[in-house]
């Protein structure tokens, strides 16, 4: 299995970039393999993938991306390409007491690891970012150390929009923003409303 | 050259007789190869210049100017590349290079045209369908003559289909502006420009007064593809050129504000006049090249000016700028992309054997 995993994941990531047409662009911040969540908005299915591509290969290596399960188990192909780039797959619909998502990721992650998260929940249809859930924040509540790096992927509900499964090859521009932290007794409202501004900014840099 | 009856060709091949005609001792082959050194050399002297002014210290020169400069010796070799690459690897390359530049300047035109999801499905055959599909027809033309086919099959069957397909998808919001500016994207990016390629198609007639002029061969052939692109570029310059020199009135200041009167007479002027210095490497006859090249540099400046003012009506100074930082093929190629069909065309009816 692993050797299977080397061989598609760059693979993978070469048929998202071309895919994508992705033009990768960091805004006072830098590529690092130190441990990260990136949060973004969520246009379309290929978000995810699209964003792990995006990150230099030794980023890439330590990078999960969190991703519904109902979505990325149904079908043989969606779980191949969701272990080759070594999603952690998170239930929607049953939530259990002590198997929240926010601690499976905290477990997962340990120190090595980041994280690719969409705080949106789920995807919205492009033009204006929904509310973020509390999740981001009780993540940063937990692991304040961890660097909240901002994303705004550009155009990719145009290349796969909701409900559609053949992609148009258009242009993207991913834009990843500069790192930020959850200040000393920050309530959580305006947490999540900074973070959200954190990546709609980057739409008009 | 047969006459058909259309008198300004009479007239034009009395003229012709008249026109100089060089010793027939040199072959095609090194004539061509002669024209490729010239270009070469004179873009390796370009290059060199933009390293100097990068060089320059800073504050004497217009730094955008510069970064201009540079960006063009940029795309000229990668043109030449792409010309070299079909001479050396042969007419299937140079067609499958031809291509990927149609596919990815029709990514930058509908990236930056809006669209909606009710157009997805018709977008994704016209990119994956449509694009590929007429370069395999002018690929095969190699062999067969297909042109019935790849001349008709996007103006009549994909721009039949995208309507269609929109109107299925069920959204009927603007809806005869959103299938118009598809196929406008598709014309200008995939039908149009796979004309230049399609030039590799044609059996050329020899040279009615020059024995050695072996038309009717690959090396022939690409040579003509490298005249056309030359020319396109050059009548972007001298345009250019002409306009800052001499430029005083403006043809239309809300679509380009550089373009002048002056500037089209002096670029035009000047193209024709080194397209016909230079009709030793193609199958035309001195005044033959001098018309084509009237005509390259007339749809050449056509082509600019279209483009610029779909440009303007988007609100982008370039098609590479809408999206962050992708060099912007279409920004470089739609003077070819109007000149390619009228070139093809005239050259297919008067110069070669299936006229």
């Amino acid at each position: 299995m692993a050797q299977v995993m080397a061989l598609t994941a760059p693979f993978l990531a070469l048929i998202a970039k071309l895919l994508s047409g992705a033009n990768v662009r960091w805004i006072d911040s830098q590529p690092d393999t130190c441990q990260r969540v990136y949060f973004a908005n969520h246009t379309s299915h290929l978000d995810a993938l699209v964003l792990w591509s995006c990150l230099p290969r030794e980023v890439r290596s330590v990078t999960r991306a969190v991703a519904a399960r109902d979505y990325w188990e149904g079908g043989a192909v969606r779980r191949h390409i969701a272990r080759s780039f070594n999603v952690l797959l998170i239930d929607r619909e049953n939530i259990k007491v002590h198997q929240s998502p926010v601690e499976r990721m905290i477990r997962e992650i340990g120190n090595r690891y980041s994280l690719i998260v969409f705080p949106e929940g789920g995807r919205t249809s492009g033009d204006e970012m929904g509310e973020f859930k509390s999740g981001l924040y009780y993540l940063a509540k937990k692991r304040p150390e961890l660097e909240l790096v901002p994303v705004y992927m550009e155009n990719l509900n145009r290349v796969l929009p909701r409900g559609e499964v053949l992609p148009v090859p258009l242009l993207s521009c991913i834009t990843f923003g500069p790192p930020m932290w959850l200040e000393a007794g920050e309530p959580k409202t305006d947490f999540l409303a900074r973070a959200r501004q954190a990546v709609r900014r980057l739409k008009d840099l | 050259m047969t006459n058909n009856g259309w008198w300004p060709w009479s007239t034009l091949q009395q003229l012709i007789a008249a026109a100089p005609v060089e010793s027939a001792g040199e072959q095609p082959r090194a004539q061509i190869y002669w024209l490729l050194g010239v270009v070469i050399g004179l873009l390796a002297i370009a290059y060199a210049v933009s390293v100097w002014l990068k060089r320059y210290p800073e504050g004497t020169l217009n730094p955008a100017l510069v970064e201009r400069f540079v960006n063009r010796i940029r795309v000229w070799w990668i043109m030449c590349a792409i010309l070299v690459a079909g001479f050396m690897l042969g007419p299937v390359a140079t067609v499958i290079l031809f291509g990927a530049v149609s596919f990815w300047s029709l990514r930058e035109f509908i990236t930056t045209t809006p669209t909606r999801r009710g157009d997805h499905r018709a977008l994704f055959w016209v990119f994956f369908g449509f694009t590929p599909l007429q370069y395999i027809l002018v690929g095969l033309s190699l062999s067969w003559d297909l042109y019935t086919l790849y001349s008709i099959v996007i103006p009549v069957f994909a721009f039949l289909y995208i309507p269609a397909r929109i109107a299925v998808a069920g959204d009927p919001r603007r809806f005869l502006e959103r299938a118009a500016k598809i196929q406008a994207g598709l014309f200008i990016c995939v039908y149009a420009l796979s004309f230049a390629p399609a030039l590799l198609n044609l059996p050329l007639r020899p040279r009615a007064e020059d024995a050695a002029w072996a038309g009717d061969s690959h090396l022939a052939r690409s040579g003509l593809l490298f005249y056309l692109v030359l020319l396109t570029q050059l009548a972007d310059v001298f345009q250019n050129a002409w306009s800052r020199l001499v430029g005083r009135r403006v043809i239309a200041p809300e679509i380009s504000a550089t373009r002048t009167w002056e500037g089209f007479l002096g670029g035009v002027t000047s193209t024709t006049l080194i397209g016909a210095l230079l009709w030793w490497a193609t199958p035309f006859g001195f005044w033959e090249a001098a018309c084509m090249s009237m005509i390259v540099a007339v749809t050449a400046f056509a082509g600019n000016m279209v483009m610029s003012a779909i440009k303007r009506d988007r609100n982008v100074a370039d098609f590479g700028t809408l999206v962050q930082g992708h060099p912007g093929v279409l920004d470089r190629i739609d003077s070819i992309c109007f000149a390619a069909p009228v070139f093809y065309h005239l050259t297919r009816h008067f110069f070669s054997a299936l006229g």
